[in-house]
């Protein structure tokens, strides 16, 4: 039986305070190691859909299931622990804490993550697989002792890459990773970036506004055909 | 992993932690600092004086008694006769009886009339003698025994020359009859250093041209007395200043003091020196208490500053807290990041302080003993001070708790994306 990677329905949320931006996404789902790019304008609510899908905030009604599990139903420490066990997060800019080494920054999430951290040190010790992603991903071997501050925004990128690949989660959760990047960085960061997908077999979401990336993925959806934003009126 | 991380993050941010752990560590510093001035203070007192079992002098308070007797604090407001103080001498219970004559001055130092008994019976820090580490005692009418802090100061050696002046702080010289230093006591860390000791009867002798109470300002009229002719006269004191007594056996203590107190003749003052001192403690203790208070008050200030340097630091920090969340941190995880930073920093803080106050010991250690005869010892740390350490940092993380809710309020309002 496979579950869907992702699977909202009939979901609903407002920030809070009265003219609170609010949400509502009736039916989406993501196959289980599927890429899709999600299209919108800024300010449509695609980073508050994200924070939804990552449990970062809590739904309001609905339901947000991830590969089967209702993150509704999980308290919200069990909710964190889920997203550290399963779901890689990439931001668009200032992934990783600057004063911290870049291998302090990928192992980050498996400190809440025993599976996850168990399952990437099955072919040997953690910092192996650390090695071996940043050699598959185009960094230099000495990187993972540098301070995550000094690197390019480049490499940065692909450090958040390395660490939302690490351990394998089946989801990856990405918002505009791109849009800091330069038209050929950005080519060569997705071309890895989904070499690793497909190694790692993991689905992809990744937010954009930039229609020119479509052909890479699976699908390309639109936020406005997915989601309602009602007008806070009443 | 998350104590380097924090650790880490503390380092990225050197100038503003530098300073936060500096300004802690100060304080901490200053507060031990007062503590041991103060149980030193309060050693060093209760050291000056044993084997006394009551001073006696005019009527007074207590507590100004032993000040001026001991202390050389402060002045009598008024003497012991000499027919008095026989009477007191003829008492059956005392065992010894020195009188002490006050009033006149060498430079800064007081100078002390008592008979070569003083040393004989004087004792300090339980049961240690006065040592005249170079020449002898009083042999001469006019022979001085100056303390070590007198000897340092003036740079005086044995058989020097001295003038003294009459009353304290004056400016009119007994030159007529200079004394000689026949000795010098070693340091004991008591008044005793900075007192020069001369007979009862040279007290009297360089007085007898100047009429009680003094004629004129100017010093006495007419030739000065030969000192063949003052040699030859009766020296006998008219008045003392204050005398100690030892008894024959403890039980007669308060018995004699209350025969002292009693005394129908002229009205006089007996102490216990352990009691006086007691009752100089509780007026001291108001100051001490105080002083305790606004050095407390400066951690509490240092503690607060950190408070709002982890505060202003928190929107910076915002995408920090996103990062954290995004990779599964909880947000307590969060706020014991704040918690943990805020404890590093205090307890930097408190062994840098410690530090301070040890390495300001040894630098102060030389100048409290010059400058007020107290010496401050540089004992190993005891538990108490430990306690004041743990309570800092105690202290701090709960000073850091209010940033750390803040942090946490904000984690999680702001979602996965912070727009700074
Ligand atoms: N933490 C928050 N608290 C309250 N309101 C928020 C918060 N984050 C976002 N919003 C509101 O939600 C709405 C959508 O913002 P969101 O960041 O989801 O848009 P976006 O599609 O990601 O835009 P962009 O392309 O600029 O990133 C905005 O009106 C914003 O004001
Ligand atoms: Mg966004």
């Amino acid at each position: 039986m496979t579950d869907p990677a992702l699977a909202l329905t009939d979901l609903r949320f407002a920030w809070p305070g009265r003219d609170g931006f609010a949400l509502r996404c009736p039916d989406f789902a993501l196959g289980q190691g599927e890429t899709v790019l999600l299209l919108g304008e800024s300010g449509s609510g695609k980073s508050t859909l994200l924070s939804l899908i990552c449990g970062i905030v809590a739904a309001g009604p609905g339901q947000v299931r991830i590969g089967g599990t209702d993150l509704g139903a999980l308290r919200a420490g069990a909710r964190d622990r889920f997203r550290a066990e399963g779901i890689g997060v990439i931001f668009q800019q200032f992934n990783l804490l600057p004063y911290a080494s870049v291998a302090d920054n990928i192992l980050l999430p498996l400190r809440f993550a025993p599976q996850r951290r168990a399952r990437a040190a099955k072919g040997g010790c953690v910092m192996a697989e650390v090695q071996r992603l940043c050699a598959a991903i185009g960094l230099p071997d000495d990187i993972v002792t540098r301070p995550a501050g000094r690197l390019s925004v480049g490499q940065q990128q692909r450090v958040a890459v390395v660490r939302a690949l690490i351990g394998q989660p089946p989801l990856i959760v990405a918002d505009e990773p791109t849009s800091a990047l330069d038209a050929a960085t950005q080519d060569a960061f997705l071309a890895l970036l989904f070499g690793q997908l497909r190694a790692a077999g993991a689905a992809l979401l990744m937010v954009s506004h930039d229609e020119r990336l479509a052909p890479r993925f699976d699908r390309t959806v639109h936020l406005r055909d997915i989601v309602t934003t009602p007008r806070v009126a009443a | 992993m998350i104590l380097r991380l924090a650790t880490r993050s503390l380092m990225a941010r050197a100038l503003t932690v530098g300073l936060t752990v500096l300004a802690i560590a100060l304080s901490v510093a200053l507060f031990l600092g007062i503590e041991k001035v103060r149980t030193g203070a309060r050693a060093s007192f209760a050291d000056t004086i044993s084997g006394t079992d009551l001073i006696v002098g005019a009527r007074s308070g207590s507590v100004q008694l032993l000040l001026y007797s001991v202390f050389r604090i402060g002045n009598a407001t008024n003497n012991v006769t000499w027919d008095s103080y026989q009477d007191i001498a003829a008492r059956p219970e005392v065992d010894w009886i020195v009188p002490i004559s006050l009033g006149d001055s060498h430079r800064q130092f007081r100078v002390m009339g008592t008979t070569p008994a003083f040393f004989d019976r004087y004792k300090y820090r339980g049961d240690r003698d006065l040592v005249i580490g170079e020449g002898a005692g009083l042999n001469d009418l006019y022979d001085a025994v100056i303390g070590a802090d007198v000897a340092q100061a003036l740079g005086y050696a044995v058989g020097d020359a001295i003038v003294v002046s009459h009353g304290v702080a004056s400016f009119t010289d007994h030159d007529d009859q200079p004394f000689r230093v026949a000795g010098i006591v070693e340091k004991t860390g008591t008044p005793v250093d900075r007192t020069v000791i001369v007979s009862l009867e040279a007290i009297e002798a360089i007085h007898v041209d100047w009429q009680q109470g003094g004629v004129a300002l100017g010093g006495p009229a007419g030739p000065a007395t030969p000192v063949e002719t003052i040699r030859a006269m009766d020296l006998t004191p008219s008045a003392i200043t204050a005398a100690l007594v030892g008894v024959d056996q403890r039980t007669q203590i308060f018995g004699l003091q209350r025969w002292v107190n009693d005394y129908s003749q002229e009205p006089l003052l007996a102490v216990l020196p352990g009691v006086a001192l007691q009752e100089l403690w509780q007026i001291v203790g108001v100051a001490e208490t105080a002083l305790v208070a606004v050095s407390g008050m400066v951690v509490v200030t240092a503690l607060l500053g950190m408070m709002a340097m982890i505060l202003s630091s928190l929107n910076e920090r915002r995408r920090e807290m996103a990062i954290w969340r995004a990779m599964g941190a909880r947000p307590a995880t969060i706020l014991s990041l704040l918690v943990l930073e805020a404890v590093v920093m205090a307890a930097l803080g408190a062994i840098l302080g410690f530090m301070l106050l040890y390495a300001g010991l040894w630098i102060a250690q030389p100048l409290f003993d010059a400058a007020f005869g107290l010496w401050l010892p540089i004992a190993a740390p005891h538990a108490q001070e430990f306690a004041v350490l743990g309570a800092v940092v105690l202290a701090a993380a709960v000073a850091s708790l209010v940033p750390a809710l803040r942090a946490y309020r904000l984690s999680l309002a702001d979602g996965m994306m912070v727009k700074i």
